[in-house]
């Protein structure tokens, strides 16, 4: 992978002396210009959610609308809180998150390399069956899991918001593929020598290996979790439960008409994992690719 | 005594399975939770969704078996064809952040480009922000009279364009949201499947004087293409199940009328939602979940028999 990056790295360097050979010096003009325009495209409604937080409806529905911060912040703050146990709901979406995240993390490695370093009859095509099942739309059993909830009394509790996906299929299929090539076999032979105990190679010798696919994975299922919508509004019914995301769909009830107090709630909800998306990007973008790399 | 030796050979074959799993525990139970799980969570409630389909529940008095009433009602329920289409359109509408996220990998992974970085992250940023949150901030964009988005239409002498109260613009504003924050995704996922290329192709390509239409159609989009397939399958999924974007922007949770002026807006899923935990009728629920399920097959069939194999 280093090798490929320097190599990489080179090439960008003497191609950039040939820049406009295969797009032209107007292409390449055309070429940043789209380039720039969508990452403004994408950018721009975080921007206006900044904005909008600290106005209230009326100076948002001035024309032309503002583009500069208000003063309503903490007007907009103090209604939002009165609203809706709001922190309590964000310390709700951390619990589910952090617990599930956790879950992923243990099982999916586990499983990861159970596939990835062992030879055992039916394990291809036990993998299989594993990448087939993502491929069922979840849908399909949705009315039926709400069914097994009530009768298990899980309703209105945080249990089928972290156990059912506390193994998923991507995040195996995705330690599988990591583990393939991180790890060289004979790392384990010996440990094995040694007499080491398979669980105890696996908690020793594997994970401390593998943290930079965990990292991925575990930012990953994170977000999936603190964004995740319809199934935690089909199971939780107090608000005091509500994760934020079904807080958040409550205020548009409760607050349709107060576009301040609305955005603000929205802003604090996206806040927190894009300022974690944003620090960790590099590192996490290089990870998503290097799994697809090895995947393909 | 044919039978006697087979039937030994049976035995001695199962000995030897069963013997193989136990000298193999270790990795059974290291792969053992995602079945276990799966069973329970996954498998149970995509079979008993059949089942269910067949009889008419309201969660409290006794299940009922009604044979084939659920589908035979779903063929001349309007509001479940009005459903279908809404959630086909905005499948196929919304297919485009494909396109876009194809242009924007070609065009960043052409080697020279700076700030490339940069430039992937800032459009992988709407998928980490709740759908939900960005719904919300879309909806107050798309005002009527004083929305973000129709003045700046109105700067370009355009609109305004009542996006979320009439039955014409409703989903064509669910697919912006919808393209906006997954094209980002692609890109990142096509950039990944780009990478796998090897660089002396384009190398190859350049020195015999091939210009980016050449480079594009004969070297990144075969190359690609198991990449290709793999996203337009997922967004066959993904967009038939939209839920989020258009409950929330045409009506929210507690709209006595789902999907906006004229259920412009209302997807299956949508409606799916309403009936099984509003109207309480499961089967009913069940019934459109496993339609919508063999609609999904049906698409992801027809593009892997249509474009899948010949895109070259």
């Amino acid at each position: 992978m280093a090798t490929m990056t320097s190599r990489r790295a080179e090439r960008d360097k003497a191609q950039s002396s040939g820049r406009d050979r295969v797009f032209g010096p107007l292409g390449t003009m055309l070429m940043y210009l789209a380039l720039t325009a969508m990452a403004v495209v994408a950018a721009f409604p975080f921007y206006w959610m900044l904005i909008a937080s600290t106005h209230r409806s009326y100076t948002i529905l001035n024309l032309p609308p503002p583009l500069l911060p208000g003063e309503a912040l903490l007007q907009n703050y103090n209604e939002l809180m009165a609203g809706l146990p709001f922190w309590r709901n964000m310390f709700n979406s951390l619990y589910v998150g952090t617990l599930s995240t956790v879950l992923v993390l243990f099982f999916c490695s586990l499983g990861g390399y159970g596939f990835s370093k062992f030879q055992f009859p039916g394990r291809d095509q036990l993998f299989a069956l594993m990448l087939a099942t993502m491929m069922i739309p979840g849908i399909l059993g949705i009315i039926p899991s709400f069914m097994l909830m009530k009768w298990l009394g899980w309703l209105n509790t945080y249990l089928p918001l972290i156990v059912p996906g506390a193994a998923s299929a991507f995040g195996i299929f995705w330690m599988r593929q990591y583990i393939d090539s991180a790890i060289p076999s004979d790392l384990m032979d010996a440990a094995r020598i040694d007499g080491a105990h398979e669980f105890r190679i696996y908690w020793q010798v594997v994970l401390p290996v593998i943290t930079p696919a965990l990292a991925a994975l575990a930012i990953m299922t994170f977000m999936g979790s603190w964004n995740s919508f319809f199934w935690p509004l089909v199971i939780l019914k107090d608000a005091e439960k509500y994760t934020l995301p079904v807080a958040l769909a409550s205020l548009q009830n409760l607050y349709g008409q107060e576009e301040g107090v609305r955005t603000l709630g929205a802003t604090i909800a996206i806040l927190p994992v894009m300022i974690v998306f944003l620090m960790s990007a590099r590192r996490f973008m290089a990870g998503l690719t290097a799994g697809a790399v090895k995947g393909g | 005594m044919a039978s006697t030796i087979a039937g030994a050979r049976t035995t001695a074959h199962r000995r030897s399975t069963l013997h193989e799993i136990r000298r193999n525990i270790w990795p059974y139970i290291f792969i053992s939770p995602f079945f276990i799980l799966f069973i329970i969570f996954g498998l149970f409630p995509y079979l008993y969704a059949f089942y269910l389909s067949f009889n008419e529940w309201d969660g409290i008095s006794e299940m009922r078996w009604v044979g084939l009433d659920n589908y035979r009602m779903l063929l001349t329920d309007d509001l479940w064809w009005k459903s279908l289409y809404n959630s086909i359109w905005l499948m196929l509408v919304t297919g485009i952040n494909l396109v876009i996220a194809l242009v924007l990998a070609f065009m960043l992974n052409s080697g020279f480009v700076r700030f490339k970085e940069a430039y992937r992250t800032a459009y992988f940023t709407p998928i980490v922000a709740s759908s939900v949150a960005v719904a919300m901030i879309f909806g107050g964009m798309f005002g009527l009279r004083y929305g973000l988005l129709n003045y700046f239409l109105s700067l370009i002498g355009l609109g305004p364009v009542d996006w979320l109260g009439s039955a014409l613009w409703i989903k064509p504003a669910i697919a912006l949201v919808v393209i906006w924050r997954y094209f980002g995704w692609n890109t990142v996922i096509y950039l990944a499947g780009l990478q796998s290329i090897p660089l002396d192709l384009y190398d190859a390509a350049k020195v015999d004087g091939a210009r980016w239409k050449d480079i594009f159609f004969h070297i990144t989009l075969p190359l690609l293409r198991p990449t290709i397939t793999f996203t337009v399958i997922l967004s066959i999924i993904g967009g038939l199940q939209l839920f989020e974007e258009p409950l929330m922007l045409a009506g929210g949770t507690s709209s006595s009328s789902p999907g906006g002026t004229d259920r412009a807006g209302l997807t299956v899923m949508v409606n799916l939602y309403a009936n099984a935990f509003v109207y309480v009728q499961f089967g009913y629920a069940a019934a459109m979940s496993v339609a919508l399920f063999v609609v999904i097959i049906i698409f992801s069939f027809l593009y892997h028999r249509l474009l899948g194999k010949n895109l070259t």
